[in-house]
């Protein structure tokens, strides 16, 4: 048989017996940790709550989720492919991370299992210093990449988690409610950043368009703080609204937020501001024409 | 292109159909300013639907022409701005201050009616 041999093919794949010589000794490799799985698997266990990692598990949990990966790892070694290993590593990332386990502990058991494997690795071919070097040839790449895999896996998954929580805080920041017939409420909770303020300020005005409101009652009471860009955006909001034909009552200043715009001095003259949300809202509905009646005198309470 | 203006009644109404050149919106001034002392118009509306660009000279001129109009003893109320247009005004600071705005043509005639209604009264219901 004859084999062609490229210069730029990496070292490893140089020729076909190459080939089957790494092969070779990846299954030797693979039966040397099946045959210690035991003894292995406790003592990298043991590594783990030694150097203190994954605190927010149990003894017992850590070594279940050790047999798991180290099995996985195995197969990882002995196949070459990563896809299982992959969608392991998303799994457990799904179930540890609401758990509170962090990027360096996760990145910190794989390698700390590269260690514990490689350590034996180094007991058993202690005396054919050759051999251990070529078992290493193959070990090594195989284990990078696996820890590759894993932390990847790990820190996709967060990310993951992060855009959809982000995704749900901006769906639920701008709820434009009409509580009267050409009367709508803003309720805004939390920080506003400039990209927030926008958004709020296109949907407010979308909503005045659509639900012909006349007068916009904006809450801030759940605004921790503000600075002057926020404060800025507001006055912005309520110009616009203005342009609209939309009267724009802001409700719920906290004192400190109050104390912050007189410092920063922004211009707030323009602004018509109530108190709280009931004080908005039953000034809103002055300027409507609207008149509530308590009927509670007329029908005496048991 | 010319802006037609309508009258009706005691208002005149201007609906602008298209985009405006700068000379077409000096020569709209010029003739709301001109017609409102001629029919003795009680206020103009000038009808923005049309518009999805409202630059510095556009607003600047809508306020002069609002400032004139009211020295000439009228109203004006600017009706039909599109939220996307209103929010980049503000955001170039064009806000046409002191010029009453209102939704649409209707809303705009509603607006002066009840105006004119209690001025009729008497009242003394001031704008802000």
């Amino acid at each position: 048989m004859v084999v062609v041999v490229k210069s730029n093919v990496s070292p490893r794949f140089k020729s076909q017996q190459d080939t089957e010589f790494t092969a070779a000794l990846l299954r030797e490799l693979v039966a040397h940790l099946r045959q210690n799985r035991t003894q292995l698997r406790q003592e990298w266990a043991r590594r783990i709550q030694e150097a203190q990692l994954l605190t927010a598990m149990s003894e017992e949990e850590i070594f279940a989720e050790a047999t798991s990966v180290y099995d996985n790892y195995v197969e990882a070694v002995e196949t070459g492919t990563f896809e299982a290993l992959q969608a392991y590593a998303r799994n457990l990332s799904e179930r540890v991370i609401p758990r509170g386990v962090e990027t360096d502990e996760v990145v910190g058991i794989v390698l700390l299992l590269r260690d514990v494997l490689a350590r034996s690795l180094f007991a058993k071919y202690q005396d054919d210093f050759d051999k251990l070097n070529s078992i290493l040839d193959a070990y090594e790449p195989a284990a990078n990449r696996i820890a590759n895999t894993v932390a990847v896996g790990f820190v996709q998954e967060r990310e993951r988690i992060i855009r959809e929580q982000q995704e749900a805080i901006r769906e639920l920041s701008t709820p434009v409610l009409q509580v009267r017939e050409r009367l709508l409420i803003l309720p805004i909770i939390g920080a506003i950043d400039p990209h927030r303020a926008r958004q709020l300020t296109e949907q407010l005005l979308r909503a005045i368009r659509t639900n012909r409101a006349k007068v916009v009652v904006i809450d801030i009471t759940g605004v921790a703080a503000m600075n002057s860009v926020v404060a800025s955006h507001l006055v912005q909001t309520v110009e616009a609204s203005r342009l609209l034909g939309a009267m724009v009552i802001v409700t719920g200043l906290s004192p400190e937020i109050a104390q912050t715009l007189v410092t920063i001095g922004v211009d707030l003259g323009k602004m018509h501001t109530v108190g709280d949300l009931q004080g908005g809202i039953e000034e809103a509905e002055r300027l409507l024409g609207y008149k509530v009646i308590s009927i509670v005198e007329e029908a005496p309470q048991a | 292109m010319e802006v037609p203006i309508l009258k009706q009644q005691h208002y005149l109404i201007a609906t602008v159909q298209a985009a405006l050149t700068d000379a077409d919106l000096t020569h709209l001034r010029d003739a709301l300013v001109e017609r409102v002392g001629e029919f003795r118009s009680h206020a103009v509306i000038v009808d923005v639907t049309a518009l999805d660009v409202m630059d510095s000279f556009a607003s600047r001129t809508l306020r002069d022409l609002a400032y004139m109009i009211r020295l000439r003893g009228a109203e004006t109320v600017i009706v039909g701005i599109q939220p996307e247009v209103a929010f980049a005004m503000v955001q170039l600071g064009l806000n046409l201050e002191g010029v009453a705005t209102a939704l649409d043509l209707e809303e705009g005639l509603a607006f002066l009616n009840h105006k004119g209604k209690s001025r009729g009264a008497g009242s003394n219901l001031s704008r802000n």
